[in-house]
């Protein structure tokens, strides 16, 4: 096709959502006066006005097939009045203006098969990321160590029996895109990659690797008379950030990229300021299809969480409250020199005063 | 499908249990869908997966594709494994922007999903971690029929690669009481205003825009985004004092003092004896967490705006890093207000492009040169809000301060004749 005949693309930019927000959503807009909780999976919102929607959350399989993305508009039509949102923890989420047609929506979408809840003191859907189904870099899969997980932790999602809300994430490699936690299952990587060094003078922008390496452990050398790189294996941090600019440099491996538990992660400026999340476990097998071991720690912290903290602690708040011994001791996790940190500005973490649980 | 079903034995133990299956949909597609490039896609892709499944390794490699008059926008993927999986051995994501505030009528989800059985996989996920609608799944010149369908009808590819990314916001001003600003008109106006950063990436890295009405931060938007819009108030906490009552009735004393006055932060509320909330409002540092628990009863106050914070990102290379306030407060109301913000914005993206390393991000550029070189650069006087506590160390050549020192007491008397002159 010559360039001329080619469709210049509309640079619209990101769409205006008013356009499909529910009508008493776009009536009352920033003219909300509190909500309620009637049940797990449901929020009520009044409007100064007196007006009032419901809200049913719901998760789903989140990789959505067209079969399922048509069954849950099927549903938002016949139970629903047609509006719906997606959480940041996607979730689907029905509004209708009517509290008679809630019972009739739940009953609608868990005979299909999603699940109500999510809402307050659940734990919410894990935020995932892509995993060996899409991504080009990733050390293990993401939907199903999320399926595997939530087919344990459902019971949490339908109900609110948890502190505080909790929130999971997962990701596949140290890039992180799953992003904080309460809880955190990443790949950890645990031996430096491994260089294919006949690709490596085609395929990477040798400096620009050299550049990526937090620790700078990778220099330009020749191998076998080809331009390659090396790796410092005594500096290497195995964290993978050359791999993505430089395939060559393999860093997953089925046996040595195992998965890191973190907790502690909490965005919300509520009691105290955001918080990153904390090492708490490794060496966890990268094991598919069901992951057990991972699940396993997942559901001890939850379960030391849920007894052991007070109403309204995050995870990050319990343990502030209780301190790290405590922590290890309930979970019975090994505390070892690994959680030391000894990034820039670690000096931080470190207990410098006499405070000390005895 | 011009092969039979590959055995997925590993897969299939991820259709038991309760939780709906992601692989059971994409064998629907392989095993009812009409059309016959979908089942041969959904086949192949279920045959890669499970070798990545059986190996533990990923067989996705990246490579160039784009539309027509974009650089970005599309996550192209080419199969390592192609010969064997032939008919997925293209797979590529398109990053579409969804509505702010991700609203959608099932109409509009559906005529998505129509445009993308006909060009694509039939997989799509709302949303991905940036934010954006996900279609998973696409041959190179499928790319860009699709791109074109959907276009006509209003929706735009989001952010791939050293570029303005996809925005969020938060539910926001629709539906929520702790909202302080209208966080769909800012979301569109911060992003849309870089719709050329968008589609063409040429910025040292990525760079994102998050909105949370309130400092719930329900878009993680300090810890995710390199510009982080977070709505507040600069007046009292609204209180309804016969909603006070009704809460202590209903819970207790006790539950009210636990669970609220001894949870604030700054230790800025007590319970009276006569059951009356007091708030020392000057020391409110809007956390949020009483008005979570009582929010039928306390409510924000009226003299809304927002405060910035810029620099957040995730772990490569440095570090995480959470963004620090620029802007402690602003108001958002008037169209010039709009323009403001926008022009921070600019500004900061501006300073990056010129002076950031090659994939080093705004947050890391700022660790490297010292907050105060970046606001000096993007125009924006030092402020006690942007810091815990000031410097600890002496290591610092001050031979400048009396010109400072005079600078911070000509911005209070102007802020005095400004004050004086409404």
């Amino acid at each position: 096709m010559a360039l001329e005949d080619m469709r210049r693309p509309i640079e619209s930019g990101c769409p205006d959502g008013m356009q499909y927000m529910h009508p008493v959503m776009v009536k009352n807009f920033g003219q909300w006066k509190y909500h309620e909780h009637p049940r797990p999976g449901v929020l009520v919102h009044y409007a100064k006005s007196g007006d009032a929607i419901w809200t049913v959350k719901a998760g789903t399989q989140r990789i959505l097939d067209i079969y399922t993305l048509r069954k849950l508009c099927d549903i938002g039509d016949k139970y629903a009045d047609g509006h719906v949102r997606f959480t940041i923890r996607s979730n689907i989420e029905y509004m209708v203006s009517e509290e008679s047609k809630v019972d009739p929506l739940i009953e609608a979408l868990e005979k299909e098969g999603f699940v109500v809840g999510g809402t307050a003191n659940s734990v919410a859907f894990i935020s995932h990321t892509q995993g060996w189904l899409h991504c080009d870099i990733p050390g293990t899969d993401a939907s199903g160590v999320v399926k595997a997980m939530m087919d344990e932790l459902i019971d949490e999602f339908k109900n609110c029996r948890m502190p505080n809300r909790v929130h999971i994430t997962t990701s596949c490699c140290q890039i992180n895109c799953g992003g904080q936690g309460d809880i955190a299952i990443n790949v950890q990587h645990t031996k430096p990659p491994k260089i294919n060094h006949d690709l490596v003078a085609n395929v990477c922008e040798r400096p620009s690797v050299v550049a990526r390496c937090p620790v700078a452990a990778i220099r330009p050398a020749v191998v076998n008379g080809k331009p390659s790189l090396e790796v410092d294996e005594k500096k290497c941090i195995c964290c993978g950030a050359c791999y993505p600019p430089c395939p060559p440099m393999q860093i997953n491996d089925p046996e040595h990229s195992k998965l890191a538990i973190w907790v502690g992660g909490n965005h919300s400026n509520a009691r105290s300021k955001p918080s990153f999340q904390k090492l708490v476990a490794g060496g966890v097998p990268n094991n598919p299809p069901r992951w057990p071991e991972a699940t396993a720690i997942v559901k001890k912290i939850l379960k030391a969480y849920k007894e052991d903290a007070k109403d309204w602690e995050r995870v990050n708040d319990w343990i502030d409250r209780i301190g790290w011994p405590r922590f290890f001791e309930l979970t019975g996790l090994p505390f070892t020199k690994y959680h030391i940190d000894n990034w820039r500005g670690s000096r931080k973490s470190l207990n410098s005063s006499a405070y000390i649980r005895l | 499908m011009s092969e039979s079903k590959h055995d997925t034995p590993m897969l299939d133990e991820l259709e038991s249990g309760p939780w709906p299956s992601f692989i059971s949909g994409i064998k629907r597609l392989r095993d009812d869908h009409p059309d016959q490039r979908i089942n041969g896609i959904a086949n192949d892709l279920l045959g890669q997966l499970e070798h990545s499944y059986e190996t533990r390794k990923g067989y996705w490699k990246g490579g160039t594709v784009s539309v027509f008059g974009y650089g970005g926008g599309i996550i192209p993927r080419f199969s390592e494994v192609g010969k064997q999986f032939p008919d997925s051995k293209e797979f590529h994501t398109l990053r579409v922007q969804p509505p702010a505030g991700n609203y959608y009528t099932t109409d509009m989800l559906r005529q998505l999903g129509e445009s993308w059985e006909k060009w694509g996989s039939g997989l799509v996920t709302f949303h991905g971690q940036t934010g954006n609608i996900m279609f998973i799944g696409t041959s190179t010149e499928n790319t860009q029929h699709f791109f074109d369908e959907i276009n006509d009808y209003g929706f735009d590819l989001g952010g791939a690669g050293p570029c303005v990314r996809t925005a969020m916001s938060c539910v926001g001003s629709a539906r929520c009481e702790q909202s302080c600003t209208n966080e769909h008109r800012l979301h569109r106006e911060l992003v849309n205003n870089f719709t050329d950063d968008v589609h063409r990436p040429a910025l040292p890295y990525k760079f994102k825009f998050k909105v949370s009405g309130c400092p719930n931060d329900c878009m993680n938007s300090i810890e995710r985004a390199d510009f982080a819009v977070i709505g507040t108030w600069r007046d009292d906490i609204k209180v309804d004092e016969a909603e006070v009552s009704n809460f202590i009735e209903a819970k207790g004393r006790q539950y009210v003092i636990d669970n609220v006055v001894t949870r604030c932060p700054t230790n800025c509320m007590s319970l009276t004896d006569d059951d009356r909330l007091e708030i020392d409002n000057r020391n409110c540092v809007k956390c949020m967490h009483c008005l979570n628990v009582m929010n039928k009863a306390l409510s924000p106050g009226d003299d809304k705006g927002v405060s910035i914070l810029i620099g957040g990102k995730r772990t490569l290379k440095i570090g995480d890093l959470m963004g620090t306030v620029v802007v402690p407060f602003m108001k958002l109301e008037s169209d010039e207000d709009y323009e403001r913000i926008v022009e921070i914005a600019e500004e900061a993206i501006d300073f990056w492009a010129e002076n950031g390393l090659e994939h080093e991000r705004c947050g890391e550029m700022i660790e490297r040169i010292g907050l105060v070189n970046f606001l000096e650069g993007i125009g924006i006087e030092v402020d006690p809000n942007m810091v815990s506590h000031p410097r600890e160390s002496s290591y610092v050549r001050m031979d400048g301060w009396d010109e400072e020192a005079e600078k911070w007491f000509e911005r209070k008397r102007e802020a005095k004749l400004a004050a004086g002159s409404n």
